[in-house]
């Protein structure tokens, strides 16, 4: 068996190496977490609390699976499934390194877009099926932040595609051979990571969770490994929305020395460090103040980008 | 009129653009960033947490943890069964029963502690005529079975004088045991004959 | 290939039917949806992956969120669902039943002397565009008209 683009031990590694990642995570938030805290973390389930997710996958796995009596329980048991199949489906288009990778398709763009738009179902059935006041208000602003952010990241990621010519990520990947996109669509660069964060509803823009107003918004009741896919799904999407900046932004594997999938793994690492960092740092806006910022803000000026970007690319021709 | 409300209405919405560009630019580019930085400069100090079970955090002498019933610098038992820790207990946590030895001191038959009503507020320490009764630092006192937090006199008394080490009930007050008649207690002056004329 | 676009279609056509015949509303919308990918399926596989992403970013993805979203303000009990039944009695079906069956004796009739391969040339993102923006731009414009009007009432409404 060889390993290359859609072989079969290229999907196992891919895939088993998402997950452990994903799973690590958690790990690394609370570390880099308490870090920026001044605090320490959890640091006693083995060397340096490495085994605490093995300790949080133990307890999540033999709680209780509960399903409410007053729940509509297909949707609630489809929920969280969701959730996970389409963001490990986004991985599938994600150019690793030369050579690595499930697919190498022409349409790697609009894929992980329809995918990220599938998502959303996984939040909103979550919050409808709970037949819980706070898991509905969570899913109606989850469902109006993600349509509305997809909206914008779609349109900053054109601009890359109009330089790139192509939707193949492993092609936007090769042009930036010369220089990284980050520097003509630096607009872009912004506008998708900020679009990234709120369609992964991480931590500043975390509106349909925030425990503050609505207890945990659209997962409030789900526990055992149901929330737990839901928690793992959170994470999956974190190093999702890392990977994908640095695909289209950071020019993926380049690098000088060092391998290419070393270099992919640095880059995207740094920009997981970067969201915790935002988790610990930028506090929570209103729910209207973000989706003003998204309307009135993102979505001008990414057609703006695009249309800069569109008119320089015809005027080098 | 109409002219004057377009006017408004002009001013209102320019007055929107500018202000979300302006909170914008200085919201993005001074405050967020800056706490950004702020908060990752906070990677480079050292963390307050102190790791527990290893590294034992000081701990006041006049901390209210575990109580304590002392004995005096003779060593004997301080505590004269007065009932008022008892009395004093908002909980109820205390029990004790009054016995009396040959030579006339006062001593509690039984003593016990119910730790898992106690408060710890330290009202049986200011009650305590003898100094017997004290409070310390030692608040480590978990236990798997509730039936273990009751504590009986063998496991409350000390080997020591706890926080007054000089302070002797019998030495000095005035009432009398074996060895120790009316008057012979510290700055005690003899006894008076109540019955009697003379000075 | 082809057994997955069998596959894909008889999901499609089961997903459809169930749907149909749903009566809890939220079910309703979720074979709906399942519907629509298996037929995007369909598209990718006869050759038209621009067209399948579509499918499943703007129905999928898009409108059918609305669905769910309008979903969600309306409050659905078990009434709805017991309203929902008394509606589904089997006289309703009869008027539907012999129309659709008359539409598809008419589409048989059509595709059986209609020459077609399985598995076209790709038409991609580039074919779709050069048409729409060269042949087809008058029409585009005009739908881009539309969706105008439809954001300004919206907007309107809004206001209100």
């Amino acid at each position: 068996m060889t390993f290359e683009v859609g072989s079969g031990l290229s999907i196992g590694s891919i895939l088993f190496t998402v997950i452990i990642v994903a799973a690590m995570l958690i790990w690394v938030e609370r570390r880099l977490l308490s870090l920026w805290q001044e605090r320490l973390g959890p640091n006693r389930v083995g060397p340096f609390g490495l085994l605490q997710v093995v300790a949080d996958m133990i307890k999540i796995f033999t709680k209780e699976d509960w399903v409410p009596p007053f729940a509509d329980k297909l949707s609630f048991v489809l929920a969280p499934t969701v959730i996970m199949i389409v963001i490990l489906l986004s991985f599938a288009v994600v150019p690793f390194a030369p050579g690595v990778g499930v697919i190498d398709s022409n349409i790697g763009v609009l894929f992980v877009l329809a995918m990220a738009s599938l998502g959303a179902y996984s939040v909103m059935l979550g919050g409808l099926a709970s037949d819980n006041k706070y898991a509905l208000l969570g899913s109606l602003r989850a469902a109006a932040q993600m349509v509305s952010y997809e909206v914008f990241m779609g349109i900053s990621l054109l601009g890359v595609v109009a330089l790139a010519g192509s939707f193949n990520l492993r092609e936007i990947v090769l042009a930036q051979e010369g220089v990284w996109y980050v520097i003509p669509q630096f607009v872009g660069f912004v506008i998708f990571l900020i679009a990234g964060i709120a369609e992964s509803h991480r931590l500043p823009f975390d509106i349909p969770e925030a425990e503050q107003e609505i207890v945990a918004g659209y997962h409030t009741e789900y526990s055992g490994m149901k929330f737990g896919m839901f928690f793992v799904g959170e994470y999956l999407g974190l190093v999702l929305i890392s990977s994908l900046i640095t695909v289209l932004f950071f020019g993926g594997w380049m690098g000088p020395f060092l391998p290419p999938i070393i270099w992919f793994v640095i880059k995207a690492s740094l920009f997981i460090a970067f969201f915790i960092l935002l988790r610990a740092a930028i506090p929570r806006p209103r729910y209207d103040q973000l989706m003003t910022f998204g309307w009135l803000v993102l979505l001008p000026l990414s057609l703006l980008n695009l249309m800069v970007t569109g008119a320089i690319i015809l005027s080098m021709q | 009129m109409m002219q004057k409300k377009a006017i408004q209405g002009k001013k209102h919405a320019t007055n929107l653009v500018e202000t979300i560009m302006l909170s914008l630019f200085k919201d993005t580019f001074t405050s967020q960033v800056k706490t950004l930085y702020q908060v990752f400069m906070h990677a480079f100090v050292k963390a307050d947490t102190v790791e527990y079970p290893e590294e034992q955090p000081y701990m006041f002498p006049r901390w209210r943890g575990r109580i304590i019933l002392s004995r005096d610098p003779d060593g004997e038992e301080r505590c004269v069964a007065c009932n008022l820790c008892a009395c004093a207990c908002p909980v109820d946590c205390i029990a004790l029963q009054k016995a009396e030895t040959e030579d006339g001191r006062w001593y509690p038959e039984f003593f016990r502690i119910n730790f898992s009503r106690c408060i710890m507020c330290g009202f049986c320490e200011e009650a305590c005529p003898t100094n017997a009764i004290q409070l310390t630092p030692d608040f480590e006192m978990a236990e798997y079975i509730r039936q273990d937090m009751v504590w009986e006199k063998e496991d409350l008394l000390i080997n020591g004088t706890g926080k007054y080490h000089d302070y002797n009930f019998y030495r000095v007050a005035g009432m009398a045991i074996k060895g120790k008649g009316k008057g012979m207690a510290q700055n005690e002056a003899p006894p008076v004959n109540v019955k009697s004329l003379l000075p | 290939m082809i057994i997955l676009f069998y596959l894909a279609a008889a999901i499609a056509i089961i997903s459809t039917v169930c749907m149909v015949l749903q009566n809890n509303i939220v079910h309703g919308l979720i074979y709906l949806i399942l519907s629509l990918l298996a037929v995007a399926i369909v598209f990718f596989l006869l050759g038209a992956p621009f067209a399948a992403v579509l499918e499943a970013i703007v129905y999928a993805g898009a409108i059918m969120v609305l669905f769910l979203f309008v979903m969600m303000m309306l409050n659905m009990g078990q009434h709805s669902v017991d309203q929902e039944r008394s509606w589904m009695g089997g006289r309703v079906f009869i008027a539907p039943a012999i129309m659709s069956g008359l539409l598809l004796a008419q589409f048989l009739n059509v595709l059986r002397d209609y020459e077609f391969e399985l598995v076209p040339t790709e038409i991609g993102v580039m074919q779709v565009s050069s048409l729409l923006f060269g042949p087809y731009v008058l029409a585009v414009e005009l739908a881009s008209i539309l969706l105008l009007a439809g954001l300004v009432s919206a907007y309107h409404l809004a206001k209100k």
